[in-house]
């Protein structure tokens, strides 16, 4: 490629714009490595397992876009997934009695999960945006809560969906429409919604405005507490909806589930190319962060060229190389 | 740090004749919280074998703590010695290397010490060793699957958290396979946890079109790949070997499921054995010192019996 020959313009922007490109020039890479290197990487049910477990922290990575756009940050999710989950387990095996192993307690159960999913958002985004509290530190504060609280409810031990239920909801996690799985479809219509929003929408600029400067936006009327607490409340509205995907999986719940889903999300939203101290999100890049991120643990678990204790290094390798990638266009920081 | 560590020992000095003088015997227990399943189990058996011997015995006390890190432990075991005064610890230290000192500094004080399962760095420090038999485990769930596949086969292995006992299991699991005309495809960690070895799990599915079995070496981990192996609908994996006795495994195992025809045990009731032994040796003449080794036994349908315990979490 050859830059553009206007004079003056020239010198900042070459013909390649790696800051956008940047992650798909990495999903790109790792998808040619592992076709090269497995066969099976891309056979239709490799293909479906990545996308399929891709789709909990997708789901959430998407909430957390705004939230990071909007200057905010949500260390909790992975904590309130886990909560949720337990809460959702110990309700609907309490419903089995009196409503059945059927669709009636599987839809009370995912009315459960998102109603704790928004109330737990909103406490965020109330103790953010009224109390003014830092978000690093009311949201570190509700990870240790709702870590602690799963398991106290769980007795430390683990909380098992009752097995008639298992059968009933499994197809949730499991099924699909037309060979491509439920999870996967959620996440598609999700990250759809998620870049209309921040695109087409009033609220996706009121994000990015109050991200770049919130007294900007205050001064330009723009409402900043109603739309901070809305970005946690769609935060916590996605962590519902992943839990409802999770859950059918593995019918379990422990103080072990959604362990550092929050930093996995986190990292798929800046690999995207949204802005960590915000101003700038973008949502197909965090779709594609998300990937990135599930593709690299698929890859060293199908070949061999690597000791199984350096899988973290690799990682980190490859999310620094990713965000390495789209630094060019901004040399001035 | 320094000046408050000091301050902590000359109170325990102080306590500790004290402590004697009114014959009530304290015993502190510092174990790692429940973050995964068989630590779960290990808490309950340390909760019920405190409220079992505060009966007992009306002359002792107990402090029991539960921590989520080595430094938050280090600190726990400071708290018990300064304003509790323990007449003997019972710790299983969260990692060797970090509590080594701490627990040495405490057994200088003239405390009895029991460890638990992991051992520290450096020996003769404590008094009791009560441990489970990692290389031991490894053996029998090798043998098991030596004999499970008399004409060999091939197998995948799910790991735990990298960590000496994990080491040590698979060093312990490959000596037994060795010769045995088992090939072990490939080994991944699953860290001991559900979500990672159901991943772990399909990757290996898409990866081998044959595998015979699976050392899952722990039931958190079986119940992972379990799940993964039911999704991809494969016929050809015969059975997967859990370990340490999860009790919804054993009830499969006693019901004759031919998945998981066995396990192998490695039970988190050692806290309980620990305790119960640190009692004895406080309020009786009993010599408790010395080293006490857990067998890691086979469970199959016929003795699955005697290992099921409803009650606790795991």
């Amino acid at each position: 490629m050859t830059t553009t020959a206007r004079p003056g313009a020239a010198r900042a922007r070459p013909a390649i714009n790696l800051h956008v490109l940047g992650p798909i020039v990495a999903l790109l890479v790792l998808v040619i490595a592992g076709a090269l290197m497995n066969p099976n990487f891309l056979s239709y049910a490799n293909v479906t397992n990545v996308l399929a477990r891709s789709a909990f922290i997708g789901i959430i990575a998407v909430g957390m876009t705004f939230v990071i756009t909007a200057g905010g940050l949500d260390l909790s999710v992975g904590s309130m997934a886990a909560f949720i989950a337990g809460l959702m387990i110990l309700v609907m095996n309490a419903l089995v009695p009196s409503l059945g192993a059927g669709a009636t307690t599987i839809l009370a159960g995912m009315g459960v999960a998102l109603l704790c999913g928004l109330l737990a958002g909103w406490i965020n985004g109330i103790l953010v945006t009224r109390m003014r509290i830092e978000a690093f530190i009311v949201t570190l504060g509700t990870m240790g809560i709702y870590r602690s609280l799963v398991t106290w409810v769980a007795d430390g031990g683990t909380l098992s969906l009752d097995f008639a239920l298992r059968d009933a909801y499994g197809p949730v996690y499991y099924g699909g429409l037309l060979g491509v799985s439920w999870p996967i479809l959620v996440f598609l219509l999700v990250a759809i919604l998620g870049e209309i929003a921040m695109r087409k929408t009033a609220f996706g600029r009121y994000c990015a405005a109050i991200g770049s400067n919130d007294r900007v936006a205050r001064y330009s009327s723009v409402d900043v507490n109603r739309v901070r607490l809305l970005t946690y409340v769609g935060l916590g509205l996605l962590v519902g909806i992943a839990t409802i995907m999770y859950v059918p999986r593995l019918g379990s719940a422990s103080a072990a589930t959604g362990v550092l889903w929050e930093l996995e999300a986190i990292a798929a939203v800046i690999i995207g190319g949204t802005m960590l101290r915000g101003g700038f999100g973008r949502v197909w890049g965090t779709v594609v962060g998300v990937l990135i991120l599930s593709l690299i643990g698929n890859l060293l678990n199908l070949t061999d060229w690597v000791s199984p204790y350096l899988n973290g290094a690799i990682q980190g390798v490859i999310i620094v190389l990713a965000v390495i990638l789209q630094r060019e266009q901004r040399p001035e920081g | 740090m320094k000046r408050i560590l000091t301050g902590a020992a000359a109170l325990a000095l102080l306590a500790g004749p004290l402590a004697a003088q009114d014959e009530t015997q304290v015993i502190g227990v510092s174990i790692p919280a429940a973050t995964h399943g068989w630590a779960g189990g290990m808490n309950y058996f340390a909760q019920a074998a405190v409220e079992r011997l505060e009966e007992a015995y009306p002359q002792l006390d107990f402090v029991l703590a539960t921590a989520s890190d080595p430094a938050k432990q280090v600190s726990d075991i400071e708290d018990m010695v300064a304003t509790r005064g323990i007449d003997a610890l019972v710790v299983l230290p969260f990692e060797s290397e970090p509590l080594t000192g701490p627990v040495k500094a405490v057994a200088d004080q003239g405390v009895w010490i029991t460890v638990v399962d992991r051992g520290l760095s450096q020996p003769g420090i404590e008094d009791l060793y009560v441990a489970g038999d990692n290389p031991g485990f490894g053996r029998v769930s090798g043998e098991f699957m030596a004999q499970a596949l008399p004409e060999g086969g091939q197998i995948v292995a799910l790991r735990g958290i990298p960590t000496t006992i994990d080491n040590e299991r698979v060093a312990g699991f490959e000596e037994a396979i060795a010769g045995s005309g088992i090939e072990v495809l490939a080994m991944e960690h699953g860290n001991w946890n559900r979500d990672n070895a159901f991943t772990v799990m399909q990757d290996f599915l898409s990866k081998y079109p044959q595998i015979d079995a699976v050392w899952a070496s722990d039931d958190d981990m079986a119940v992972g790949a379990l799940a993964a192996i039911e999704q991809a609908g494969r016929s050809d994996v015969k059975f997967v070997l859990g370990g340490a006795g999860m009790k919804e495994m054993i009830q499969r195992t006693q019901e004759g499921d031919p998945m998981i025809p066995a396990n192998v045990t490695y039970p988190p009731a050692m806290i309980a054995t620990a305790i119960e032994m640190t009692a004895v040796g406080l309020v009786s003449d009993a010599p408790v010192a010395g080293r006490f080794i857990i067998g890691s036994e086979l469970v199959t349908p016929e003795n699955a019996a005697n290992y099921y315990y409803p009650d606790s979490p795991f």
